[in-house]
């Protein structure tokens, strides 16, 4: 689906998805999806629950396959390179495209070991760098403050917020170009989002982001782009305030008036 | 904060005007779902109360069972066990002062208790128990934790559905013929191996022990696995670790407890094994180092001489106190793996 470019003038396409096609076994979960997403800007996905959203942002980093028995049709363009090619190193594939999940998942690690284990997988161990990159990705997550002084306790006891953003930490920490977002706040208070998203607003000056959500109100708040979903076909695609302010479907407008049904 | 209630205008002006709540509500006659379910609970309360008073009791005299079982087995074992201390000096227990060939005067650690001067010396019963059962440990920690871990994380379900009955199978095989398996076989395979000086010795018994406790260690290790949640392994793959990095670096550190606490409870199997190590192991009371020396375990000790001492004669309660002391190392093992896999709950909130 083509778009008007409204808001910055020329920006630079980091992702397209070209005709994509997704299966779960014979189950078609996303069904000839082609839309962009810009680098520097955020880019929401919305529709109802199992229409795809999840199915949609993991096909980038290619990361159902590992545990689900998938099948895929059409292509996933990285800077102009199909990620499903059989030629793409899928540890290079993962560390440039980072994934925060719905619910905090950080390991039962210490701080420090969480936001490490990126860096430490692709082999840096001398310490004063890895020092450097756990202080610069708590510091980017803006989690920095509140863990400096206990980075050798479990990642465990921080609260949901504060673990999110160690998430988030521990993705930026193998400094990926690509920052997938699956429903990142839906399990934190109203207080733990809204820091959350004043964070997106920050990270996206560096990086593309794609994020799944529910809540309307923060699509409009936070996203540029903002692609409507539903069982697996992309209804509408578009800037942000066109989509809410002046839908061109029917469908899309229902849905985001709450008059879904 | 103080509040000026008298000042607000939120009673006024924000409350939503009240309904009646029954309107279109369904009913039975002229009661309300509400008032039926109130009635018929009332009805139930009584019985139910009893009902529930009496399967709570039941319950708790059935867990009060168990520990007073496990008491009084403790209070059984103990009682003949002390009565050894006042038959034998506690040093005995220990070594004795013999006359070697030379007639020079030694102490030596000998478990031969017949006759007048019977040598009661735990030593070397403890060092056959554990001269099986360490070696058993580590074979069976290797092969089960591997075992474990690829039914965990490597094995397709389909293969999973085959192997993990087949190894629990292995747990069902009667001791007797794993003994009996050692004592023909497997022996002779280590003699040849190994060109040991005794064919029955503790490494052979460490070996048949190991088929019994692999199955234990690789069934919790895979269930300890098992229970790491999906969403480590979604996050280390999402930082683009390999298969084998996410297994090694994420899923077996969060499920280390219960893999440690496997491997201490296929210990505590390993030293209460009997009937492999009786036929396997040649049953010299020896005090060595050496794991293709025969052995004698306080097990084998125990099953072997037990039926054919009288009653409360000095080996009898030694034997008591060599069970006791048994019965103390399993506990202490169970209750050190029972600590680690509560802690891993903790530490994984599951
Ligand atoms: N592992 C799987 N195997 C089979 N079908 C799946 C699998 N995961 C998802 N699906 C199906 O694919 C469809 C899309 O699922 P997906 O998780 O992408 O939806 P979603 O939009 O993210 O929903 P939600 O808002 O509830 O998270 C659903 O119908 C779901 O049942
Ligand atoms: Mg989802």
């Amino acid at each position: 689906m083509k778009v008007e470019h409204g808001i910055k003038g020329q920006q630079k396409t980091k992702i397209t998805l070209d005709g994509l096609s997704f299966y779960y076994g014979k189950y078609k979960a996303i069904d000839n999806v082609s839309m962009e997403f810009f680098e520097c800007m955020v880019t929401a996905i919305i529709g109802p629950s199992g229409c795809g959203k999840s199915t949609l942002i993991k096909s980038i980093n290619r990361i159902s396959e590992i545990t689900n028995d998938v099948q895929v049709e059409g292509k996933v363009l990285l800077d102009n390179k199909n990620v499903y090619d059989r030629d793409v190193d899928l540890v290079d594939l993962r560390r440039r495209v980072g994934m925060v999940f719905q619910r905090p998942n950080p390991f039962p690690k210490s701080i420090y070991d969480n936001v490490a284990f990126g860096p430490r997988l692709y082999g840096v161990n001398n310490k004063k760098r890895l020092d450097e990159i756990v202080e610069y990705s708590l510091v980017k997550s803006a989690l920095w403050n509140e863990v400096k002084d206990r980075l050798n306790q479990s990642a465990i006891g921080l609260s949901g917020g504060q673990q999110q953003r160690l998430c988030i930490a521990r993705a930026l920490a193998v400094d990926p170009e690509v920052l997938l977002m699956d429903e990142p706040c839906s399990a934190l208070d109203p207080t733990a989002t809204a820091r959350i998203e004043e964070l997106i607003e920050d990270l996206k000056k560096y990086y593309t982001i794609a994020i799944v959500t529910h809540n309307m109100q923060q699509a409009a708040r936070i996203s540029d782009y903002t692609g409507f979903l539903l069982n697996g076909q992309l209804i509408e695609y578009n800037i942000t305030t066109a989509i809410f302010t002046n839908p061109d479907k029917k469908v899309t407008e229902d849905y985001i008036t709450g008059r879904f049904g | 904060m103080n509040y000026d209630l008298q000042s607000s205008n939120f009673r006024a002006s924000n409350v939503p005007n009240s309904t009646s709540p029954e309107s279109g509500l369904k009913r039975f006659g002229d009661k309300r779902i509400s008032d039926l379910l109130v009635e018929s609970r009332q009805a139930n309360v009584n019985r139910q109360r009893i009902q529930e008073f009496i399967i709570e009791k039941l319950l708790f005299a059935g867990g009060m069972a168990a520990i007073l079982f496990i008491a009084l087995i403790f209070i059984f074992l103990f009682k003949e066990g002390v009565k050894a201390f006042f038959l034998i000096k506690p040093i005995e227990f220990i070594g004795t002062h013999i006359l070697d060939f030379d007639d020079n005067r030694v102490f030596a650690c000998m478990w031969q208790p017949v006759g007048e001067s019977g040598k009661y010396s735990i030593v070397p019963l403890l060092i056959g128990s554990f001269l099986v059962a360490l070696p058993a440990t580590v074979i069976s920690t290797i092969l089960g934790v591997g075992c474990g871990i690829y039914l965990a994380e490597i094995a397709s379900a389909k293969v999973r559905e085959i192997v993990k009955p087949a190894i629990e199978l292995l747990a069902g095989i009667p001791t007797v013929v794993i003994g009996f398996l050692c004592l023909t076989l497997l022996a002779t395979y280590v003699q040849n191996a190994f060109h040991t000086t005794f064919r029955l010795n503790a490494f052979v018994g460490a070996l048949g022990v190991s088929l019994v406790i692999i199955p234990v260690i690789a069934s919790i290790t895979d269930d300890a696995l098992r229970a790491v949640p999906n969403e480590l392994r979604e996050a280390s793959y999402g930082l683009g670790a390999t298969k084998w990095e996410t297994i090694w670096k994420v899923v077996v550190p969060a499920g280390i407890s219960g893999v440690t606490a496997s491997i201490i409870l296929g210990m505590g199997r390993a030293l209460g094994e009997t009937m492999i190590v009786v036929m396997a192991t040649g049953n010299a009371a020896l005090v060595t180092g050496n794991v293709f020396s025969s052995v004698r375990t306080m097990t084998a000790t125990i099953a072997a001489e037990l039926g054919a001492v009288p009653q409360g004669g000095p080996q009898y309660c030694a034997l008591f106190l060599v069970g006791s002391l048994l019965f103390f190392i399993t506990f202490v093992l169970n209750l050190v793996a029972e600590l680690i896999i509560s802690r891993m709950r903790k530490k994984l909130r599951l």
